[in-house]
This record gives C-alpha cells, structure tokens and sequence, in this order.
C-alpha cells in the first residue's frame, strides 16, 4: 500500500541539476524593479497592482532571468515569456484570444499527454509559434518535495517556457509552452531521469485525482491515494493510448463532502462513505455544548454568531431528523442518517464516520457540453474499496465495454446513460433497480416493456383480432 | 544521470524506439509525505482552523500537524516554484504540496515553527507590491478562484481568466483572509463552455460566453473540417452542408438555432466564434458540491452578460462583491449561497443583489420544464407586479 508498484529511481536535485546557483540567481531586485519587457504592455501592467499574487508579476522575474541567461542555456528562446505578455496584450486590445486551433502533436505511441498549440501571429511573436504544453502525472494528492520540483524547473526552463500550471484542472501539472522539437527529449528526460510519466489528453482516460484523503483527513473513509494510484498505473494503457468515445474520467473523494468535486465531473465518482454507526464520543458532545470546544473546527470565527447551540446548529439541520437529544446524550437513528457530514463538520472532536468503510460509485458526471450539465447519479452504494480493487475493476471495465461499443463519437458515459437509460445500464452492469437511484420514480408511464416480459407476446395475427372485432 | 543538456536529450530523432521508456504513471505519493503524515496516515483524529489559513490536525497518537495555506496562482513560473522549493526547504524539510484549488499548503509540527513559517510568507512580496503568498482560504470565507487558461494558452476562449481571477480576487481579498461568511463561498472561472474545472456546481460562476454564430471560412473549410462532424458536433441542429458559389463544400449556419456554445469551432478550425464586442461574462449563482444538508446543485444562471473591460473587469467584480454581500447580511449560518436562494425565493434573491431578472434567465434548453414553478406559492417583488401591470395594459388593449 505505502510502496510503489516498481522501484523507483531517487530523484535528488544536486545529482541531476542542471543550472547553477550563480544562473539561478542572475539578477538582483533592483534590476528587476526597472525592467521593462520588450513589449509594450499597459494593460498587463495594470494587473500588479494589488494584493493577489500577480501572474505577471511572476511572469516578469521569469522573463529577465531569461533575458540574462546565455541564449545556449536554453533550448527555445529566452522571448519565450516577453512574447507571450505582448500575445495577451494584444489579445486585451483586440477581445479575442490569438491561439490557432488545435493541431495533432504528441510522443510516439502515445495519443494523449501534450496538447498542441499555435499562435495565430507567428511573425509577430516567434517564439510562441509553438506554444504545445504537456501534461505531467502528479503525484497523489499533489504532495512533493523541493528535490523533484527543482529537478522539474531545471528541465522545463531548459527546454520550454519555464511557465507552469500547479495544477490544471484535472489534477496534472501542466508544463505550458515548448516547441515540437523539445516534445519527445523532454519525454525521453521525464521518464529516463525522474522516472515520471504524462498524463492523459483526448478521447481517453484523464489522469485521476484524489483528494488529500487519509494523509491529513480524519474522514476519509478510504485510502484516495492508493486507489488513485493503483487505478492509474493499472489502466496506463487506456490512459495513454485514446480507444475511447471521449474523455473518461476518475475522482476519488473521501467523504461526502467532496473535495475533489469528483459529483460534478468524473464519469466515476468514488465517494466514500461508512455503513455502520456515527461514532460518537458523548463526553465530546457535552463539551460542545459547554462551549469548550468551538463547532465546525472553528470555521465561523469571523463573526459572533453567538453560542453553540446544537438543537439550532446540528439537530435542527439533520436533512433527515434522525438526531435527538436523550438523557444528555446525543442519539442518532443511523438506519435513517443519508452521511451528509454536516454534524460530523460541526462536531469533529466529538463525531467521526463509522469504521465499516467503503465507497458510494456514481456515474455519468459531465460540463454542459453537449447535451448539458450532469452530477453522477448514484449507481452501487457501497462496495468496499481495498488493494488490489478488483470488484471496482470488473465494474469499470463493464462500463467501458458498454460505452466502447455503444458511445456515439464524443458522447459521454453521463450522455450514453441518457440516451439508452438508465436501466439499459443497470442491465448492462448486472444490477437490480433501488429507490435510491432516483429522486423521485417515473411521473411519465412510457415504460418501455420488454416482449419476453410480457405475457403472450408481441406477434398477433389481424384475422385473429378480426373474429373477435368487425371492421 | 544528470539532466542532460544536450538539443535533443538523448533521445534519437532517428530512432525513436531506441531505449524508449513508457507506461510509467506517476511517481508513488509516499515519498512525499512529511514523517509526520506519513507516521500518522489514516489516524487523524480531528481538526481545527487556528487561525485564517492555519489549521492544526489532531492523530489518535496525540501528533499534530500545523498546515500553512497560501493563495496560489495557477498559472506560476519556475522562479515561483523555486520560491516555493526555497520556503518549504528552510521550514519544511522540503516538503509542500498544492490544493485541488490551486492553493498551497505547508505542513510542521510546531506552533513555533508556523509563526517563523507566516511571518516568511508574508515578508515575500512581488517588486510591484502584491503578495507572492498571502495565508488565508480556510473555513467560511473565500478560497482561491478554480479557472482555465483564458487568453494565456486556450484557443476557444470568450474571456480572459488569468485577468479575471487576479481583479476578482483582488477585490475579495478580506474575505480570503477572513472567515466571517454564513459558510464558504466557491468561486469558480470558465473562460468559455467547455468550463475545464467544476465551474456548474459553484457558488459563483463566472463564465466566458460567445453571442455571435461562427464565420464560415469555406476557403479552407472543405480541406480542413469533417463535415458530417461538424453537424452532428451542433446540439440544436444549427449547421447543414451548402456549395460555395465556386463548388467548394461548406457548410450553412441557422443563426436563429445558434446558442454560441462553439462546439462547432472544437470540431473545425474554420468557424470561428470569438468576438471582441460579443463576448461577455455571465455570470452563475447557487451552485454546491457536497452533500451537506441539501444535496449537490447546479449553480444558476443570474447575469446573462457583463461586458469584457480588460485587464479588471469592474462589473463582473462589483456583481460578485454585490451578490455575496447580499448573501452575507441575510444568510442562516451553515447556508450555502444556493441554499440561501432556495430558502427566501429566488425573486428575493435578485431583490437583495439588485440584479435584474431578463427573459435569458428562463430556461429554454432540453429540460426547461423542469425549472419552472408551477405553484403558487410566491413572494411579492416589483419584478411580479411589474408583470401585474403589463397584464393587465395588454388586457386593455
């Protein structure tokens, strides 16, 4: 569980670096006060201003140290940054965005991990002609020590813009910005020198993401890091090599609270939950109650919203009512509690999930496009969720057999579901229908009866009929 | 091995098969672990906010780990994350790591420590005067803006994000470092409908949209663009085949079935969409994405466009400065901004953010019908008895 599936090769800064203190530190604070990029760019300026941490502020430092490191240091050229902030001034003037559309680049035998760039104003801005960026597979929960992220800012600002993204959407670290030429050396580098593989792109598995779960959460009902990483390095196939309709996507939330947002936009959103009882530790409760401890972790400290009160505050707001006060004890019906964690996030030090752990799967998330938004809707409620996972496997790859075959070129699972129906789902994953697969049954009657289940059947001869029924 | 500094690495453009790595995945997450999570994985116990953006977690065997969390920005250069190397290095034993909201956070064992760490962090400031990292984002307050790449690197953007986040940020900025809200206010970032990120299930969405149908480029439509694709690509049916005057295959545009979402230009480099007079901002409200109390919702239409003033925005920032201070003088505590709107009525809602309610706001799309409301149960506002009175002059015409 806490070991790597192969050994890994150590990835230690001093050993493998490749700029020198004296080049990481080329220029001094008063130098960078005056500098002036090469462009003019008075809106972008305007953007320093401030208390927010200013992107082209940051931009900046990385454009002068540019601009002083010999040219050789650097494997595209040291405008890179100059020519990006004069691109996105002129986006400003002119309200439309200067990036061409698309364009195929990638490593070899990989269909996914780079995302191929162009600016529309070559001539103008040379050194952004390419601007492709890549995607790195970060590590669970995006923990990492200085050691891999130096190593990683000497290789992308030797071989790229040195502009990143912590983290793009999905979860990977996105190296933003190099030429076709560096695409493969840059691969070649990743995986022979820190052992790191791309993440996913196009029509296939994305890189899952987990949230920081048993590391540092005390309600992670179960381990999202190891899941996450068992899966991605499981499927690496269908993460690298697109056979799919569409994206497909994976995100492993802890506890209902979802912190990774895994409801919203994962086709398969694990979502941790418990069958047994709320522990609950009374002396803790009371003490709440006494105002010793301050509720919800002390999230409302702001602003007085005067004393705890756990009848108005936890019991009032149960959405299902199954909390009671009893002799000073504090009573849940757990048979009638749905795990929404809003007592458990007011009272952490006095309730905690239960023990018998596992995930709830739901399916089908998605952003509006095309048919619209989609939440995943809630297909197995519990399965228990440990190494090496294999019940959660024989499901996924159900899915994908069904959505393989059925999925209309760039048709989400969520949208499939839609079409087909949910039952057609059901019956594809061999799953009997519950109540709590719905909000509410059918208002519309049109079932869709299915002949075998009707007795008699379907075939009927007219001249039968008619000897029952003139014309 | 050193990182090569070779042109090409020591890869062979001539033979790329030649010692060809693939299939890794990523690096195991162990190693990054602090000892302290690491000697403590799975046994926390609870927790507490100390501070804005300090928080202490409790273990079973009595640990502790102080976390230190600071606004990121998404989009951070190498001097930037060296920075960040350099911090968690001198209070850290070099470890750190990144929010799924782009945050960052630094985690020691100390209350001694986590002073020396803050007064670090906020010593660190860009020569223009911003901060490099600012400590808040906890508890019930606002936490950094999810977003997109907008004019930085997206090539269907309607606005630009990076701007947005940093003038909308700017302007929310007590509320990073404050948690006085009824609960926490979600602030997310599209820079068009693509929405790379969980931007429908938000508190607030700020959304980049086009207004004008795609130019036919059916110079080169015909060469670069797989037009069966491009119609099937359409949700409303909006695109058919045509013949240029010159024979080329193109394709015709119903503009009145266009809704702009620009899946078209995703299929096909020849139809453009973006517009420099027509792209706006809408603006989205209500929206959770956890389970407490009331279960997951989409977050709502409320400002069908707001202009695009580069570099700051004013409009879109005094619309979300409007909308959470109505929110905060009226909300229960616990309730999120769409349950609040829930709760007093979504006629209320527009009434204390002074927004208008246009006919963009209703529904028209595949299931429209299940927005409307079809009770009577109602609160008075002047929108409804502006209705009354255009009711009643039509009457009498």
């Amino acid at each position: 569980m806490f070991e790597p599936k192969r050994t890994e090769k150590e990835v230690k800064y001093s050993e493998l670096r490749i700029y020198s203190d004296e080049e990481l530190k080329n220029y001094t604070e008063e130098e960078l006060k005056t500098f002036k990029v090469k462009y003019d760019i008075p809106t972008c300026d305007e953007l320093e201003s401030g208390p927010w941490p200013s992107f082209v502020a940051d931009a900046k430092r990385a454009a002068l140290r540019r601009r002083k490191l010999p040219q050789e240091r650097m494997m595209i050229s040291r405008d890179v940054v100059e020519d990006l902030l004069g691109q996105l001034e002129l986006s400003f003037k002119d309200g439309e965005t200067h990036w061409k559309h698309g364009g195929i680049v990638g490593v070899f035998g990989y269909g996914g991990g780079v995302i191929g760039r162009y600016s529309d104003l070559q001539d103008k801005f040379p050194s952004i002609a390419h601007f492709h960026t890549m995607r790195v597979n970060q590590p669970g929960s995006k923990f990492y020590n200085s050691d891999y992220l130096r190593t990683l800012c000497d290789l992308w600002e030797y071989r790229g813009s040195g502009i990143m993204n912590l983290h793009g959407s999905t979860g990977d670290i996105i190296l933003l910005g190099t030429f076709t030429e560096q695409l493969e050396p840059i691969f070649y580098e990743l995986t022979h020198v820190m052992d790191q593989d791309l993440g996913g792109s196009g029509s296939n598995l994305r890189t899952p993401s987990a949230c920081i779960g048993k590391a540092r959460c005390e309600w992670s009902c179960y381990d999202t890091q190891e899941m996450s990483y068992e899966l991605t390095t499981h499927y690496q196939d269908e993460l690298h090599r697109p056979a799919f309709p569409y994206k497909f996507k994976f995100k492993f939330d802890g506890c209902p609270n979802g912190c990774v947002a895994s409801v919203a936009r994962a086709d398969l959103s694990f979502i941790g939950t418990w069958k047994d009882n709320i522990r609950i530790d009374q002396e803790a409760v009371k003490a709440y109650m006494n105002l010793e401890i301050k509720p919800n972790g002390n999230a409302h400290a702001g602003k007085d919203w005067g004393p705890f009160d756990i009848q108005k505050e936890v019991i009032g707001l149960c959405p299902t009512q199954c909390m009671w006060m009893e002799d000073g004890k504090l009573m849940i019906d757990d048979a009638e509690c749905t795990r929404c964690m809003h007592c458990i996030n007011v009272m952490p030090q006095a309730l905690r999930p239960g023990t018998d752990t596992g995930v709830s799967i739901l399916c089908g998330a998605k952003a509006p496009i095309l048919e619209g938004a989609q939440m995943g809707v809630l297909t197995i409620p519990f399965m228990k969720a440990e190494p090496p996972y294999d019940n959660i496997k024989a499901i996924i790859e159900r899915i994908w057999d069904w959505w393989m075959e059925e999925g209309k070129n760039r048709e989400r699972l969520g949208e499939l579901i839609q079409r087909q129906g949910l039952p057609k789902f059901l019956e594809i994953l061999g799953l009997p229908p519950m109540p709590q697969m719905v909000r509410e049954p059918r208002s519309n009657p049109y079932i869709f009866w299915k002949e075998e289940d009707v007795p008699g059947g379907w075939t009927r001869q007219i001249e039968d009929y008619r000897s029952r029924h003139k014309r | 091995m050193a990182l090569s500094t070779e042109r090409f690495a020591r890869y062979n453009p001539e033979k790329p098969m030649e010692n060809r790595i693939t299939d890794l995945g990523p690096r195991h997450y162990w190693q990054y672990l602090p000892p302290v999570i690491q000697e403590n994985y799975g046994k926390w116990k609870y927790h507490e906010i100390l501070e804005p953006g300090v928080l202490v977690h409790v273990s079973e065997t009595g640990d502790k780990v102080f976390t230190v969390r600071v606004g990121g920005c998404r989009f951070m250069t190498v001097e930037n994350v060296r920075e960040i190397c350099e911090i968690a290095d001198k209070h850290c034993g070099g470890y750190v790591r990144f929010t799924t909201r782009n945050n960052i956070e630094f985690h020691v064992e100390t209350l001694e420590k986590v002073e020396a760490l803050k007064k670090d962090l906020i010593s660190r400031k860009h020569v223009s005067g911003s901060y490099k990292f600012p400590i808040g984002g906890t508890g019930a307050g606002v936490t950094n803006i999810v977003h997109t790449q907008g004019y930085i690197h997206c090539h269907t953007p309607a606005t630009d994000a990076s701007s947005m986040v940093k003038a909308v940020m700017d302007d929310l900025f007590d509320y990073f470092q404050s948690m006085t809200l009824p609960a926490q206010v979600r602030v997310s970032m599209a820079c068009c409908l693509n929405m790379c990120g969980a931007v429908h299930c938000s508190d607030i969405a700020l959304l980049g949209y086009h207004r004008k149908p795609p130019i036919v480029d059916d110079v080169v439509l015909q060469s670069v663009c797989e037009i069966p694709l491009v119609i099937a690509a359409c949700p409303t049916a909006a695109i058919s085949p045509t013949k240029t005057a010159d024979g080329k295959k193109s394709v015709k545009i119903k503009d009145e079935r266009c809704m702009f979402c620009g899946n078209c230009y995703t299929m096909c480099m020849a139809l453009p969409l973006s517009d420099k007079e027509g792209d706006c901002v809408t603006v989205l409200a209500g929206g959770k994405l956890s389970n407490r109390i009331s279960p997951p919702r989409f977050s709502k239409v409320v400002i069908a466009a707001l202009p695009n003033n580069f570099p700051r925005f004013p409009e879109t920032c005094d619309a979300v400065k409007k909308i959470i201070e109505a929110y905060a003088s009226d909300a229960k505590k616990y309730e999120r901004i769409g349950d609040w709107a829930e709760r007093i009525g979504w006629e209320r809602f527009f009434e204390k953010c002074d927004l208008p309610f246009t006919e963009h706001l209703i529904d028209d799309y595949r299931l429209a019908y299940d927005t409307f409301r079809t009770s009577t149960q109602f609160k008075y506002s002047e929108a409804s008895w502006a209705v009354s009175k255009a009711a009643e002059s039509a009457s009498e015409e």
